[in-house]
């Protein structure tokens, strides 16, 4: 029954017991040649994408990312998504160059879902987190030529029954964070304004507009991120993961939020103005 | 200096390995898939709760094995193994149940011909499609042969009475709660009574959701059976 090692990718896989690849995806597209990952030499500047963040609620995690991607100094697409959902109680969200972040994502999201089918049982919250990190350093020969991809891994852990986040690093460096948790090009002042506007045990309704008040001031101070596009009817994705999974916050809610926040902003500077004209 | 040969004709052979394989999948309980009104019910005589017959194979398929357990649990990994693969190359909606069924008959077909000992199992791949009339069932024996089924198949221990119990019972658009109960009175038969405890039970069910397997705990099975 399992004498084979098969090369056709489409043909059913059938392995000999000390040479299993056992519930591991990755693995599994190795042995059957079905993606090989070569270095290549050579720099490249494809795609990057840009602000992305989580924080912690008293339900579980709130997360959030801008939907630019740049080329240099171009706009390259304004509509691209960054926050996945990675399994029904965790999402990931991506900054860096796109096309292997979102190959990253997709192969991620069969990891998970492969692991489970094969096991009988889903990974525990802190394999998870491992199993990307993995991914991440796998990714550090493309980081070196330009094509870094720096995640954000946050969900609900169902044994402890809270929201936990984790950042990464480029050599899949990975790091638990209690709080709130940026990555990407706008990641400093995004995460300037989380340090300043988060509580403890805060509500989901709450957490959300705090994120996209960070999003919006990432996008004010960097170039590479995007704000809210009324004009298009584009505006950041955010999600929040609780004990009943993963969900979207409706774009109709996100719009209205960021018409409260713009206009308590344009307040400000208006009557900041009229101050400065009457002195 | 050579083995002693002895003539065995190819129908005694092939013969003798279906004896075996039959005997051997005789003995093991069996495992009932229904169409319901809403989607497709697995259930199984099993006492286990970790040593799954049913089990999820992709979006809208599930696998359901009887006999020999480590030998339909290679054949379950393998067909999660093909099915997360094939989708990852192409796109998810191109992972089908026919195909898949083509390949397990490939495989049982292979070792019943070329290895000396055959499986001792019987699977079944049912798929759950967009509509009613686009749901699949097949049923694939020892040998490799693929059976087409409509609206229910039994598969394992004593199938031929199950069927002819479930032939009796089955209506068309019965509701996941009465495709249980039937399905769970055709495993018992008249003699015997199987309770929730007796019973795994999974449902692939019509939605907008992208996973379409559900497993039924017994609290949720010893509800419905009432």
């Amino acid at each position: 029954m399992y004498k084979r090692a098969v090369s056709n990718p489409m043909s059913m896989p059938f392995f000999t017991p000390g040479d299993d690849p056992g519930p591991n995806f990755v693995k599994l597209l190795e042995r059957t040649g079905t993606r090989i990952v070569r270095d290549l030499p050579g720099q490249i500047d494809a795609g990057h994408a840009t602000t992305v963040l989580a924080v912690r609620t008293v339900d579980g995690v709130v997360m959030a990312g801008d939907r630019r991607a740049t080329s240099g100094h171009l706009i390259s697409h304004r509509s691209i998504e960054k926050v996945f959902e990675a399994d029904r109680h965790s999402g990931v969200a991506i900054a860096g160059a796109a096309g292997p972040a979102i190959e990253m994502v997709k192969i991620f999201q069969v990891q998970l879902e492969h692991y489970e089918k094969v096991e009988g049982k889903e990974l525990s919250l802190d394999g998870k987190a491992n199993q990307l990190s993995a991914m991440v350093r796998g990714n550090l020969p493309a980081a070196m030529q330009g094509l870094a991809v720096v995640p954000l891994f946050a969900g609900f852990d169902e044994r402890r029954g809270t929201g936990r986040l984790y950042q990464f690093d480029l050599t899949g460096g990975r790091y638990e964070e209690r709080d709130y948790a940026t990555s990407g090009s706008g990641s400093l002042h995004a995460s300037t304004v989380l340090k300043l506007g988060f509580e403890d045990d805060m509500s989901t309704d709450a957490a959300v507009e705090l994120v996209l008040r960070a999003l919006w001031h990432a996008a004010d101070e960097d170039s590479a991120t995007g704000g809210p596009d009324p004009i298009r009817g584009i505006y950041p994705i955010v999600a929040s993961i609780e004990v009943e999974g993963f969900e979207r916050v409706p774009e109709d809610e996100i719009a209205t939020k960021f018409g409260a926040i713009t206009a308590s902003l344009g307040n400000r500077w208006a009557s900041a103005d009229d101050e400065g004209g009457e002195s | 200096m050579g083995m002693p040969g002895f003539y065995v004709s190819p129908e005694q052979l092939i013969q003798d390995k279906a004896d075996f394989a039959r005997k051997g999948i005789a003995k093991g309980r069996a495992l009932v898939a229904m169409r319901f009104d809403n989607g497709i019910a697995l259930v199984a005589e099993n006492t286990s709760a970790t040593l799954r017959k049913v089990s999820e194979i992709y979006d809208r398929i599930a696998f359901g094995g009887v006999g020999r357990y480590n030998e339909f649990d290679q054949l379950r990994i393998a067909g999660v193994r093909h099915a997360d693969q094939k989708g990852f190359v192409y796109s998810r909606e191109d992972v089908d149940a026919r195909s898949l069924a083509n390949q397990y008959a490939q495989i049982m077909g292979q070792i019943f011909t070329h290895e000396p000992k055959p499986l001792e199992v019987e699977i079944l791949v049912a798929e759950i499609g967009r509509s009613a009339d686009e749901d699949q069932l097949f049923h694939i024996l020892y040998d490799g042969t693929v059976v087409d089924e409509r609206n229910f198949a039994a598969i394992g221990g004593d199938s031929e009475s199950i069927l002819a119990r479930i032939e009796e019972a089955w209506a068309q658009d019965l509701d996941v709660a009465s495709a249980i109960r039937t399905a769970g009175s055709a495993l018992a038969g008249e003699e015997r009574s199987l309770s929730a405890a007796d019973l795994e039970v999974a449902v692939l069910t019509r939605g907008d959701h992208r996973r379409t397997f559900r497993r039924l705990d017994d609290s949720a099975v010893a509800e419905l059976l009432d």
